[in-house]
C-alpha cells in the first residue's frame, strides 16, 4: 500500500518536476558553455596573436594572410549595421501599419488572411530567401538602377521581408491589448478612427512595438544565408546602396571551413562569433529595459 | 487524448535520443588487418573540390572490401587539415600543402598523398567576346588596373570580376599560379563561395569574369558560361600534364603519420589505376600521368 503511495506521488508530482527541473538546468548550462566557449576562443585574437581590439573594432583592414595579418573587422561590423537598420526602417513602418490593420481596419480580413500569411512567411527557411533574393530581386535591381545587382540594397530587402513577420506580430501583440477603454474615451471625445489609431493606440502600444522593432533588428544582425547570397560579399565599405560590401556573418560563413583553428585567421573569426553574441546580449538587454518602463498597467 | 499525444512525443524523442547516442558511437574506427582481408572504418573530411570524387571511389572502395567503409564529408581544406592533425578524421582532404595553412610543427606530423590533379579555367560570362587572355591581362584584371574588356581586346563593357573567398583553396591556386603571387586589389567586384554560386552570378552578370574547376565544367555549364584560354592555351588535360597550361593543383589526402590500415588501403586504391577510370570521368587527372611535378 505504501509503495503504490511512493509510486502515485511519483506520478503524480516528482516525475513532472524533475524532469523540468532537469531541462532547466540543462539549457542555462548549455548556454553558458556555449558562452564560455565563444567567449575562450574569440578573445585568444586579442590575447594570443596580441591584436589590439581598437584595430579590430574600428579598422577597415582586412588582410587575414600572410606573417603580419591585418584584421580589422570594421567593414564587416559596418556593413551588418547598415543592412540591419536599412531593413528595420523600411519593415517597421509596414509592420506596425500591418497590426494596425489587422486589429483596427480590418479584423476579419487580418485574422483570415494576413495572420496565416505571416506565419507562413516565419516558416520559410532563409536560404529559400536568399535563392529568391538571386534569382528574381537581382535581376530587378540590375534592371531597374543598374550595377550588378549583388548589392547592399538586395541584402536591405531580403532582410527586411524576413523580419517583417517579427515586428507585425509582436506589434500587433502589442495593439491587441490596448484595453478598449481608451480607444472608446478617445471616439467618445469626437476623434475618428485614424485619430484613435495614431494619437491613442499606437502611443499606448509604443513599447511592445519597440519589442518588436528591436527583435526584428537581433534577427537581422544574424542572418547569414539569405544575405551572404544577395550582398556580394566584397571586402570594401559600401559606396551606395548598389555596391557589394560583407557582413560579419557573411564573412563566418564564407571563411570558417577553409581556416585552421588556432591561426590568427580563425580566431579573428571567433572574435567576429563573439561579437555578435554581445551585440544580441545588448538587444536582449534593451528589450529588458523596454519592458521594465512598463506597458499598459 | 492529450495524454497519448504527450507519450508519442516522450517515445519519438527517446527514439532520436537512442539513435543519435547509436550513430555517434559507430563511427569510432576499430581497424583490424588480419588475414588480408580489410575491415574498419575511417573518416576521410575536408575540400569540397575533391569530395565528389572521394565519395564516389570510397562506395567503389566498399565494394571490393565489404568490411571496410569510407565516410567522406566536406567543410572545407582546413577543416580536413585540422581534422586530421587532431586524429579526429584519419583522412584529410585538402586542395593546398599543409605548410600554408598549419603552423610549421604540425605540418610536420602529416604524411601528404597526391591523389589527383585538379585543372582549372579562367571563365566568363556569354557576352564577352574575347577567347584568350595573357596571364599578364587576368593579373591587370584582377589588381583593378583594366576594367573594360575593350582593353584586352574586347567589346565596350565594364569588367565584373567575380571572386572566391580569401581562405578558398582555388583561390589560393589562382594566385600561386595565373597571379604568379600577385595579390589580387581588395574589395574589387563581389566574392562567391562556392563553383556553383560562381557559376549562376556568372551567367548573369554582364562582363564578368572568374574561375571555375575542370571537374565542374560539364557539358551544362560550358552552355552557360565561356571557357577562355591562357595565352592561347587550352584548358585541358594534354596541356596540364605536359606542363604547357599552369593553372592546376594537386589535391592532398593528408595522414598523420604514415597512413596504415583502412586509410593507407583507400589512398593506394585512389592512387591505382583502377580508379583511373573514375578520376578521368568526374573531371580530375590521375597524379600518375603528369609528366611535369
Amino acid at each position: 500500500m505504501k509503495k503504490r503511495n511512493l509510486w502515485h506521488r511519483l506520478k503524480t508530482e516528482y516525475i513532472g518536476r524533475g524532469i523540468s527541473t532537469l531541462c532547466g538546468i540543462i539549457i542555462v548550462v548549455l548556454t553558458l558553455s556555449i558562452i564560455l566557449f565563444i567567449a575562450s576562443k574569440g578573445l585568444s585574437t586579442f590575447t594570443k596573436n596580441n591584436y589590439s581590439l581598437m584595430d579590430f573594432l574600428f579598422s577597415t583592414e582586412w588582410n587575414p594572410e600572410g606573417n603580419k595579418p591585418k584584421l580589422g573587422a570594421g567593414i564587416f561590423i559596418v556593413g551588418s549595421t547598415l543592412v540591419s537598420i536599412g531593413a528595420v526602417l523600411i519593415s517597421a513602418p509596414i509592420g506596425v501599419a500591418l497590426a494596425v490593420f489587422m486589429h483596427y481596419i480590418s479584423p476579419g480580413l487580418g485574422k483570415k488572411i494576413i495572420q496565416p500569411s505571416l506565419e507562413l512567411f516565419v516558416g520559410i527557411p532563409s536560404v529559400v530567401y536568399g535563392w529568391i533574393g538571386i534569382s528574381v530581386l537581382l535581376p530587378i535591381i540590375k534592371a531597374g538602377f543598374g550595377g550588378i545587382g549583388f548589392s547592399l540594397l538586395a541584402g536591405i530587402i531580403v532582410l527586411s521581408i524576413m523580419i517583417l513577420p517579427t515586428i507585425a506580430s509582436i506589434s500587433s501583440d502589442a495593439i491587441k491589448i490596448v484595453p478598449r477603454d481608451y480607444v472608446e474615451a478617445s471616439y467618445g471625445l469626437g476623434a475618428t478612427r485614424w485619430q484613435t489609431v495614431s494619437k491613442v493606440v499606437v502611443p499606448a502600444a509604443k513599447n511592445g512595438i519597440f519589442t518588436g522593432i528591436v527583435l526584428g533588428l537581433a534577427r537581422a544582425f544574424g542572418e547569414a544565408l539569405a544575405v551572404q547570397m544577395v550582398i556580394g560579399n566584397s571586402i570594401k565599405l559600401a559606396g551606395g546602396l548598389l555596391k557589394p560590401t560583407s557582413t560579419l556573418t557573411s564573412i563566418l560563413t564564407m571563411d570558417m571551413g577553409n581556416t585552421v583553428a588556432g591561426s590568427a585567421w580563425n580566431n579573428a573569426l571567433w572574435s567576429m562569433a563573439l561579437l555578435l553574441l554581445v551585440i544580441s546580449f545588448v538587444f536582449i538587454l534593451i528589450i529588458r529595459a523596454i519592458g521594465k518602463r512598463g506597458d499598459i498597467k | 487524448m492529450k495524454k497519448n499525444s504527450i507519450k508519442t512525443m516522450i517515445a519519438a524523442l527517446s527514439i532520436t535520443l537512442l539513435a543519435g547516442i547509436f550513430a555517434g558511437c559507430g563511427t569510432k574506427e576499430e581497424s583490424k588487418e588480419g588475414q588480408g582481408s580489410l575491415s574498419g572504418s575511417i573518416t576521410a573530411a575536408g575540400s569540397t573540390a575533391l569530395q565528389p570524387l572521394a565519395e564516389q571511389a570510397g562506395k567503389k572502395f566498399t565494394e571490393k572490401n565489404p568490411n571496410a567503409t569510407v565516410n567522406v564529408q566536406g567543410g572545407g581544406s582546413g577543416t580536413g587539415l585540422k581534422l586530421v592533425s587532431e586524429g579526429t578524421a584519419e583522412i584529410g582532404n585538402s586542395d593546398i600543402l599543409a605548410e600554408t595553412k598549419l603552423d610549421a610543427a604540425t605540418a610536420k606530423e602529416l604524411v601528404d598523398h597526391k591523389v589527383c590533379v585538379i585543372g582549372f579555367a579562367m571563365v566568363v560570362n556569354n557576352d564577352v567576346t574575347v577567347n584568350s587572355l595573357t596571364s599578364k591581362q587576368v593579373q591587370d584584371i584582377f589588381t583593378g588596373k583594366v576594367t573594360n574588356w575593350k582593353e584586352v581586346g574586347g567589346n565596350d563593357l565594364a569588367i565584373q570580376v567575380i571572386n572566391r573567398a580569401k581562405s578558398s583553396g582555388t583561390r589560393t591556386t589562382f594566385i600561386d599560379t595565373v597571379m604568379n603571387k600577385t595579390v589580387e586589389k581588395d574589395g574589387l567586384g563581389t566574392m562567391q563561395d562556392s563553383n556553383g554560386n560562381v557559376r549562376t552570378s556568372l551567367k548573369s552578370t554582364k562582363g564578368a569574369i572568374s574561375y571555375l574547376a575542370l571537374s565542374y565544367l560539364d557539358e551544362a555549364v560550358r552552355k552557360d558560361i565561356k571557357v577562355l584560354k591562357i595565352d592561347n592555351i587550352d584548358a585541358n588535360k594534354e596541356n596540364i600534364t605536359a606542363g604547357k597550361y599552369s593553372f592546376w593543383s594537386y589535391e592532398h589526402m593528408y595522414t598523420k603519420g604514415e597512413a596504415k590500415g583502412v586509410a593507407k588501403a583507400f589512398i593506394d586504391y585512389m592512387m591505382s589505376d583502377d580508379n583511373k577510370v573514375l578520376v578521368e570521368k568526374l573531371g580530375y587527372i590521375p597524379s600518375s600521368d603528369m609528366k611535369v611535378k
